[in-house]
């Protein structure tokens, strides 16, 4: 069994989604959750609340530092994601695509180390 | 020299199966090189089935090697190995080994030039510089391609199979594009010489096998109908002299009647199935090009119009409007392609250029031509419309 990381990945400034689309994706995000539960596929996952309220923390030369904001200064921001075990790629992928599907967004499949 | 000869069949076949065995390419790869190292020194004559041969001896040296290495990489592929040990050995003709190790190789989640030279290396028994000669690109170029996808495979886990049949509809395209361009790229090379022999070659025989392996699956039969039908004509395409011969101009007698037959007999088959594609398509405009002594120009245009339809590209409206010029005339043509846009692609300006010319425009036809002979990369090519452009007359009035 391998482990992957599906990484939803939103579009600042992207027309912000209808009440009733983002309600639509919430179901179909349940159902997939149910289903990677089901399986045995599922071993974590989320969404996360708007870049806005991240912050970041550095420590260079012993010294602690903390920003307001995202790491990444990019118009892509992570939204949410699962973590995912597989016995292979296809699987993830096939995951990954009814999750993109869901949240009518692209996935990144990343996979675990070890 | 024999050994050459039988390591370029006989390659990616025993790979495929060491792949199975080991569980991983790069083990696979130097199990079976050992085994061709050791052929080398021992056979005196080949056997009656050097593949046999070889696989035994890969797989015993890999056990071997497995046993003296303690990482958990090895300990793992020796478990594999030793698991399928009762497993009995073919070495066929064609085996299911190869067709998963196509399907990995052609994975779409490797970058579609590392899929190319992957196939052509796993499979093709090709060797980095000759691929790299192939395409004109640098070796550590091609060396880092295969290394990179070689790596992503073992990395993120692409597993060796064939997909199933739901998976097909997605899976068994990029296999049928790789094959197109490897061949593609040998019919009309990018630049040098025109014709690369071996990747033409190369191209159909994997393409046989992937029919041999997939006979219900009509786009494979497709694919190998339209390389034979266009492989068929290449003893024509160049005359003595060297020069580019297009197709109404062609020496019919050189062609390959076999091949001609056999692209024929494989376009039938697809009609009967009646599950047409794109390249069962463009088989069929080859067949109906290499059909007799005229060219049923009407019958191209309507398959054209069905291609249209499965593929709505500009490539295809400007390789229909040719079939137009020849049924309605070069001005209807010329329309077809007033809207058509593909930059850096020379054949749309030496298209246009010919329509041109036909009418009478020459200055807009050397014009067209110039477009066109400083977008070809290819030097035979270039010569071609430079002899065409030539003949124009570009003082004549529009």
């Amino acid at each position: 069994m391998k482990q992957y990381l599906l990484a939803v990945h939103s579009v600042e400034g992207a027309p912000t989604r209808s009440d009733e689309d983002t309600q639509i994706a919430y179901g179909r995000v349940d159902k997939i959750n149910n289903e990677l539960q089901a399986t045995g596929a599922w071993v974590f996952g989320g969404g996360l609340l708007p870049p806005d309220s991240a912050t970041v923390v550095r420590v260079e030369n012993g010294k602690t530092t903390m920003t307001d904001g995202p790491f990444a200064e990019t118009k892509e921001q992570l939204g949410g994601f699962w973590v995912v075990q597989c016995a292979d790629l296809d699987e993830a992928l096939a995951w990954a695509e009814k999750c993109a599907e869901a949240c009518m967004e692209p996935v990144e499949v990343r996979p675990f180390q070890g | 020299m024999e050994l050459a000869s039988i390591y370029r069949t006989e390659y990616g076949r025993c790979v495929a199966t060491l792949v199975r065995l080991l569980g991983d390419i790069n083990l696979a790869e130097e199990a079976v090189q050992d085994a061709f190292a050791a052929a080398l020194e021992k056979w005196e004559i080949p056997p009656p089935n050097p593949g046999a041969w070889i696989v035994t001896t890969a797989r015993n040296r890999a056990i071997d090697r497995l046993r003296r290495e303690s990482t958990r990489e090895a300990r793992h592929a020796q478990a594999l190995l030793l698991h399928q040990q009762d497993e009995p050995q073919e070495v066929g003709p064609v085996t299911d080994d190869q067709l998963r190790l196509i399907f990995t190789c052609c994975h779409p989640a490797l970058a579609p030039d590392a899929r190319t030279a992957l196939t052509l290396r796993l499979l093709g028994g090709l060797e980095v510089p000759e691929i790299a000669r192939a395409y004109l690109v640098p070796e550590a170029t091609i060396a880092q391609r295969i290394v990179r996808a070689k790596k992503k495979i073992r990395d993120a886990g692409i597993p060796y199979r064939v997909p199933a049949a739901h998976e097909l509809p997605d899976r068994l395209p990029p296999v049928l594009t790789v094959l197109y361009l490897m061949f593609n790229e040998g019919y009309t090379a990018t630049t040098g010489p025109l014709i690369r022999v071996d990747l033409c070659t190369e191209a159909i025989r994997l393409a046989r096998e992937l029919v041999a392996l997939m006979p219900d699956e009509p786009e494979a039969l497709g694919l190998l109908a339209l390389l034979l039908l266009t492989e068929a004509r290449r003893p024509a395409r160049l005359s003595p002299a060297g020069e580019l011969v297009l197709l109404p101009d062609q020496e019919r007698s050189l062609w390959n009647r076999t091949q001609i037959a056999e692209g024929h007999d494989l376009v039938r088959r697809c009609l009967r199935r009646n599950q047409p594609g794109p390249y069962q398509i463009q088989a069929a405009i080859n067949a109906v090009h290499t059909d007799g002594a005229g060219t049923d120009w009407i019958q191209i245009l309507a398959l054209y119009d069905q291609l249209l339809t499965l593929m709505p590209t500009p490539v295809v409206v400007l390789n229909r409007a040719v079939a137009v010029a020849e049924v309605h005339g070069p001005a209807a043509a010329l329309a077809e392609l007033a809207a058509v846009e593909l930059p850096g692609y020379h054949l749309l300006a030496a298209t246009r250029a010919d329509l041109l010319a036909r009418l009478g425009r020459d200055t807009a036809a050397a014009a067209a031509y110039d477009q066109a002979i400083a977008l070809a990369t290819n030097e035979t090519e270039r010569a071609f419309l430079q002899t065409r452009r030539a003949r124009l007359d570009p003082q004549t009035e529009d």
